[in-house]
C-alpha cells in the first residue's frame, strides 16, 4: 500500500473525529451554562449517592469480629521471624523475665558496617564497597542507628517474603494465559495505583497498630514488581531454551525449576532491586501503622515542626535507600554479565570468602561487644548531630528571603493555582464521564470507553466528584510542570552525552528516594499547603520524563539519522522531522508515569494539608474508618486506572502508525 | 579416491539400512480449527484449500524416510517449513495431521513420560544458537541432560569429560558460555546433544550462526565425529553447498513440501523442478557428480586408466585430461562397465550440457 492511499483513507475519519469532538465540547459547555437548570448534571446530587462506603465499613467490621482467630494467628506466625529480625538488629534479644532477665546483644554495628564494606566490595569492586560502608557508617555516625536498623529489619523480613509469593504468582500467571488476563493484570494494575496509605487502612484495622501489620502492607504493596519480572523473565527466555530442555528430556517440574528459572535470573534480579527499594517507601510510610524506625522519627519530627531533626531522619533513609539500592543493583548487574569461571574448591570458606568472612566479623564484633560498649552501641562521643545547622540554615533563609518566597506562593496560588482548581471542581461530572468515555472510544473502542466511563462515574456516585477533581487539579498541574521541565531536560541529555553523564546519577538517585523524604526540604520553605505539594510531587515526578525522553531519543535506528543526512537534513530538521515524531511514543510512555507518580506522591502530600482524595484518606486512617479510606483509596486508583489506559491506547495507536 | 571408495559403500548401503524415523503425510498447519481442517479432508488438500480456510501451512504432506547411520539434510529458504518439520519429527511442534515413526512406532501415540524417556537416551538436538544455559559452566551444561536423568555427580562429570575431550574442549571445563567464541559454543553444543549418547542427532542449522571460516572448520569437525559414531542424523541447512558437502541424501522443501528427496548427485543430474535446478546451478558439478553418471558404453578404444563407478569427476579429471584416453570404469570385481572419455570431462568442467546426461 503506498503513502498516499493510505493518507488518503486515513483523513476522512480524522475530520469526523475533529467535528465530533466540537460538538462534545459544546454539549458540555452547554451543561455548565446552564446549570442552575441541570444541577443534577454538574455536582452529583448528595441524596442518589451509594453508600459504598458503609458496605465497606460493614464488610470489614465483620471480618474483625468474625475472623480474628486468622488474623490473630497470622500476627502471631509472622511476628516470630520479624521479632527475631527486630531483635538481631535494633532491639537485642531478652530472655526470661524480671532479675532472670538475660540480655544477648543485637549485632556490633560496626561488624554491620564492615560487613556492608565488605558486601560491596565482593559485588561491586572498591567504589561500591566505599559508598555502602560510607552509608552505613553515615547512619551510624549521625545518631541513627537503632532507628535504620529496625527499619531494616522490618525490609529484610518483608522482602523475602514479596519474593516467594510474586514469583509464585509469576509463574501461575505465565502457566496459565486465562490467570494472567483475568486475575493477575488487573490486581497487579489496581494494587500498584492503590495510593500507599489506603493499604494502611485494613491492615489498621485488621492487624492492630503494630510491625506486624507494617510488615504486611509493606509486603502487599512491594509485590507486584516481583511477578511483573517473573512473568517477563520467563517470557523473555529464548525459544530455543525451553526447546533444549524438552529434548533433554526434562519433566515440566524440572524444565521450569532448573532451565528456565535460571536463564531468568538477571530479570528477576531486576525485580528483586524494585522489589527492596519499594518495601523501603512503604516501610517509612508504614510507620503511621507502628513500623517504628527512621519513618516514625520523620513523622515525629514533621508534627512537631522540628525541621532539623525531620531533615536528619529524612537523609538517614536517603543513605539507607542508595545503599540498598546500589547494591542490589550491582548484584542484578553482575547477574547479567554471566559469570566468570574459577576453579572449583570442595571447602565452602574457599568457595565463598566472602560470606565467611562476614559471618566471622559479625560474630566476633558482636562478641566483643559483650565487654567493650563501644561495639554494642554507637558511642555518644562519636556521633554528631546536623539538626541545629539545618534549623539555622532555614531560619536564615527564612528571614532574609521570607518575602520573596511569600510572594511567589501567593502569586502561583492566586494566579495559577486556584483558577485551575476553581475550574476542575466546577466541572460537570457527567461531562467528564462523556468526554472520557469518547476519547477511549476514539482510542481503542467500546470497551475501553466503558471502563473509562464507569471508572469516572465511580468517583462522582460515590459522592467524591468534588474531590476528586481537585485531586485531578493538583495532580495535573504538576505532572504538566514536570513535563515541561523534564522533557527538555531529557531532550539536551539525549544530544550530549556529557550532559547525560551528569543527568543519569542524579535522576537515579531522585527515583530512590523514597516520597516522603522529598516532602520535608520543601515544607522548611514553603511550610504547608498546596504550593508545598505542588513543588515536591514536581521534584518526585520529573524522573520518568526526563528518562524515557533520553532513551525515546537515542533509540531512534542511527541508521534512519544517516538517511536524514545524507537526505541533506540540517541537524534542526534531523531532530523535528525525524527523532522528535519516532520518539513521540516513547516520550508519551513517559508522561504517562509521570502523571501516575505525581498522582502517588499528591495523595502522600496530604500530610502537608492538600484538600483532595489525599485528605480524605489520611482522615480516614487518623478515625481508623476503613470504608471511608478505601473507597477514597479506589477511587485514587480510578484516576490512574484512566489515565493510564488512556495513554496507554494512545501511545499504541502512535506505535502501529509507525509500525 | 578414498572419498570415493567411502561413498560407494555407503550409496547402495543406505537402502538396505533399516529405517530409523519415518515421515508419513505429515501436516502441520497454524490457524483455527486447523487438525480439524485436514482430518476432514482425509489427509489432502492443496495449497489454494489451505488458504482459502485461513491456515498456514508450515509442513504439508511430507512423506520421507530416514535410514540408519545417514546423514540426511533438510535443506530450504527461510519460511519453506524446514525447521517445523524437524520439530515434528522429535514431537517439539505436534504434527496437525499424520504419522512419525520411530523405528516403526508412531511417535505421535506415545505418552509423555514414554516421550520423555525416548528424548532422554535415545535423540539428540543442536540448536541454531546453542541454547546454552547461561548459569551453567561447560561441564555442567554437557552434564545437564545427564543430571535430570539422576545420575549421580561422579558419573555425569566422568561421561561429560569424554565428550569434552570427544570435540576439543579440554581444558575449558570451568567457563561459562559467553566467555566462549561462537564456535566454541557450539561444540559445547555438541558435545552436550552427545553426552546421552542418542542414536538420532537432530541438528537444526547448527553452523548457520557462525562465521563462514569457523563453519568450515565445525563441518569437518561433524564429518570426522560421524565417522567415529555413525548416527543417524537428520541436519536441517538453508546453504545449499553446506548440503552438498555433508549429506548423504538431500530433501528440498519450499512452501512447507518437500519438493525432491535424492543424492546430491542425483539433484544436481536430475532437478526434479526449476527450483531445485535453481539451487544446484552454481554448484561445482565436478564434486559431486561421479563417473557412473558420465560414462558411456565401452566403444573399444584403449584405456588410460581404470575408476570406481562412484569416483567423483573432480578425482580423476587432471589425470583422465593429461592422460588424453578414455578410463574405464569398474565395478568391484574389476570388470568393466563403461568408460569416461577426457572430451566428456572437458565439457563437464566447462559447463557444457551434454545432451542425456
Amino acid at each position: 500500500m503506498t503513502v498516499t492511499a493510505s493518507a488518503s483513507e486515513t483523513r476522512p475519519p480524522l475530520q469526523r473525529w475533529h467535528l465530533v469532538w466540537i460538538l462534545a465540547l459544546a454539549a458540555v459547555l452547554v451543561v455548565f451554562l446552564l446549570q442552575d437548570s441541570v444541577p443534577w448534571a454538574v455536582n452529583y446530587p448528595a441524596d442518589a449517592v451509594v453508600p459504598v462506603a458503609d458496605w465497606v465499613s460493614a464488610l470489614m467490621r465483620w471480618i474483625k469480629s468474625n475472623l480474628s482467630w486468622l488474623t490473630r494467628s497470622i500476627t502471631a506466625v509472622l511476628g516470630v521471624p520479624l521479632d527475631f529480625a527486630l531483635n538481631l538488629l535494633a532491639k537485642n534479644f531478652k530472655i526470661g523475665h524480671g532479675v532472670d532477665i538475660v540480655v544477648l546483644p543485637r549485632l556490633s554495628w560496626v561488624g554491620v558496617c564492615a560487613v556492608a564494606f565488605l558486601a560491596g566490595h565482593a559485588v561491586g569492586g572498591r567504589k561500591l564497597s566505599l559508598l555502602v560502608g560510607g552509608c552505613f557508617l553515615y547512619i551510624a555516625l549521625f545518631g541513627q542507628w537503632t532507628s535504620a536498623m529496625l527499619t531494616l529489619a522490618l525490609i529484610s523480613i518483608a522482602v523475602p517474603f514479596c519474593i516467594v509469593t510474586g514469583l509464585l504468582a509469576g509463574i501461575w500467571a505465565w502457566r496459565k494465559p486465562w490467570a494472567e488476563r483475568l486475575i493477575v493484570s488487573p490486581a497487579l494494575d489496581l494494587m500498584q495505583t492503590i495510593p500507599t496509605f489506603a493499604y494502611l487502612i485494613p491492615m489498621l484495622l485488621l492487624f492492630g497498630n503494630s510491625p506486624v501489620s507494617a510488615m504486611i502492607a509493606t509486603a502487599i504493596f512491594a509485590t507486584p514488581p516481583m511477578v511483573r519480572a517473573t512473568m517477563l523473565g520467563l517470557t523473555r527466555v529464548p525459544v530455543e531454551i525451553g526447546e533444549f530442555s524438552d529434548m533433554a528430556g526434562c519433566t515440566a517440574r524440572q524444565k521450569l525449576w532448573r532451565v528456565l528459572l535460571p536463564s531468568a535470573r538477571p530479570t528477576l534480579m531486576v525485580g528483586v532491586n524494585q522489589v527492596i527499594m519499594l518495601a523501603l517507601n512503604m516501610v517509612i510510610i508504614a510507620s503511621m501503622i507502628g513500623a517504628g524506625g527512621l519513618g516514625y522519627d520523620v513523622l515525629l519530627a514533621l508534627r512537631a515542626l522540628k525541621v532539623g531533626e525531620a531533615m536528619e531522619a529524612g537523609l538517614a533513609i536517603v543513605a539507607l535507600a542508595i545503599a540498598l539500592d546500589r547494591l542490589s543493583q550491582a548484584i542484578a548487574h553482575k547477574q547479567a554479565k554471566g559469570h566468570v569461571h574459577q576453579e572449583s574448591s570442595p571447602a565452602l570458606w574457599r568457595r565463598y570468602p566472602n560470606l565467611t568472612l562476614a559471618i566471622a566479623i559479625l560474630a566476633v564484633t558482636t562478641l566483643l561487644g559483650l565487654f567493650v560498649p563501644a561495639f554494642a552501641a554507637v558511642p555518644k562521643a562519636i556521633t554528631f548531630t546536623t539538626a541545629p545547622l539545618w534549623k539555622a540554615a532555614v531560619n536564615w533563609v527564612t528571614i532574609n528571603f521570607f518575602d520573596i518566597i511569600e510572594a511567589f506562593r501567593v502569586a502561583l496560588i492566586l494566579n495559577v493555582l486556584n483558577p485551575v482548581r476553581a475550574f476542575c471542581e466546577g466541572f460537570p461530572w457527567l461531562g467528564a464521564v462523556f468526554l472520557l468515555g469518547l476519547a477511549g472510544y476514539q482510542l481503542s473502542g467500546m470497551r475501553l470507553a466503558a471502563l473509562v466511563a464507569a471508572l469516572t462515574a465511580f468517583c462522582a456516585i460515590t459522592g467524591l466528584w468534588e474531590k476528586t477533581m481537585a485531586t485531578v487539579y493538583l495532580c495535573g498541574i504538576s505532572a504538566f510542570i514536570a513535563c515541561l521541565i523534564g522533557i527538555p531536560i531529557g531532550l539536551m541529555a539525549a544530544r550530549s552525552d556529557r550532559f547525560e553523564k551528569i543527568v543519569t546519577p542524579i535522576i537515579d538517585t531522585l527515583q530512590v528516594l523514597p516520597s516522603f523524604c522529598f516532602i520535608i526540604p520543601v515544607v522548611m520553605l514553603f511550610r504547608v499547603g498546596d504550593v508545598t505539594a505542588m513543588i515536591a510531587t514536581i521534584a518526585f515526578a520529573v524522573v520518568p520524563a526526563i528518562r524515557y525522553t533520553n532513551h525515546g531519543i537515542r533509540q531512534v535506528p542511527p541508521a534512519l539519522i544517516e538517511a536524514a543526512k545524507v537526505s541533506g537534513c540540517t541537524p534542526r530538521q534531523t531532530f523535528f522531522r525525524v527523532q522528535l515524531p519516532l520518539a513521540l511514543p516513547e516520550i508519551m510512555l513517559g508522561v504517562n508515569q509521570t502523571i501516575l507518580m505525581a498522582l502517588a506522591m499528591i495523595i502522600i502530600c496530604a500530610m502537608v494539608g492538600t484538600r483532595d482524595l489525599g485528605q480524605e484518606v489520611f482522615i480516614a486512617l487518623s478515625k481508623a474508618d476503613s470504608g471511608r479510606g478505601i473507597v477514597a483509596g479506589l477511587a485514587i486508583a480510578f484516576i490512574g486506572i484512566v489515565a493510564d489506559r488512556l495513554f496507554n491506547a494512545w501511545t499504541a495507536k502512535a506505535r502501529a502508525r509507525l509500525g | 579416491m578414498t572419498d570415493g571408495t567411502e561413498q560407494g559403500s555407503t550409496q547402495p548401503g543406505t537402502n538396505d539400512r533399516p529405517v530409523k524415523l519415518a515421515c508419513r503425510n505429515v501436516w502441520k498447519l497454524f490457524g483455527a480449527n486447523a487438525a480439524n481442517f485436514i482430518r476432514e479432508r482425509d489427509g489432502k488438500a492443496s495449497m489454494a484449500d489451505v488458504t482459502a480456510a485461513g491456515l498456514v501451512g508450515a509442513v504439508r504432506a511430507v512423506d520421507l524416510e530416514i535410514r540408519q547411520g545417514e546423514i540426511f539434510i533438510i535443506m530450504g529458504l527461510s519460511g519453506s517449513g524446514k525447521s517445523t518439520l524437524v520439530r515434528c519429527m522429535s514431537r517439539l511442534v505436534e504434527p496437525s495431521h499424520g504419522k512419525v515413526e520411530f523405528e516403526g512406532k508412531d511417535l505421535l501415540k506415545i505418552s509423555d513420560a514414554a516421550l520423555i524417556e525416548l528424548r532422554r537416551h535415545r535423540m539428540g538436538m543442536v540448536f541454531q544458537n546453542f541454547a546454552l544455559l547461561p548459569h551453567l559452566n561447560v561441564l555442567d551444561n554437557i552434564a545437564f541432560p545427564l543430571s535430570i536423568q539422576g545420575q549421580n555427580r561422579a558419573t555425569r562429570e566422568a561421561r561429560a569429560r569424554e565428550v569434552i575431550e570427544l570435540v576439543g574442549l579440554r581444558g575449558r571445563e570451568h567457563f561459562y558460555p559467553r566467555e566462549l567464541s561462537g564456535g566454541q559454543q557450539q561444540r559445547v553444543g555438541i558435545a552436550r546433544s552427545l553426552a546421552t549418547k542418542p542414536e538420532i542427532w537432530f541438528l537444526d542449522e547448527p553452523f548457520s550462526a557462525l562465521d563462514p571460516l569457523i563453519r568450515r572448520e565445525m563441518q569437518d569437525e561433524l564429518m570426522r565425529l560421524q565417522t567415529m559414531l555413525h548416527k543417524t542424523i537428520v541436519f536441517i541447512t538453508h546453504d545449499f553447498d553446506e548440503a552438498i558437502r555433508l549429506a548423504d541424501r538431500i530433501a528440498i522443501m519450499k512452501d512447507g513440501e518437500v519438493i525432491q528427496i535424492g543424492t546430491p548427485e542425483e539433484l544436481v543430474v536430475n532437478p526434479a523442478t526449476d527450483y531445485v535446478a535453481e539451487f544446484t546451478r552454481d554448484v561445482d558439478r565436478a564434486k559431486v557428480i561421479s563417473a557412473r553418471s558420465l560414462m558411456r558404453a565401452c566403444d573399444g578404444a584403449e584405456h588410460g586408466g581404470t575408476v570406481a563407478p562412484e569416483a567423483k569427476i573432480a578425482s580423476f579429471s587432471a589425470s583422465i585430461v593429461s592422460a588424453g584416453k578414455p578410463f574405464a570404469v569398474v565395478n568391484g570385481t574389476g570388470k568393466p562397465i563403461g568408460e569416461v572419455t577426457p572430451q566428456a570431462v572437458i565439457d563437464l568442467l566447462a559447463g557444457i550440457e551434454r545432451a542425456g546426461a
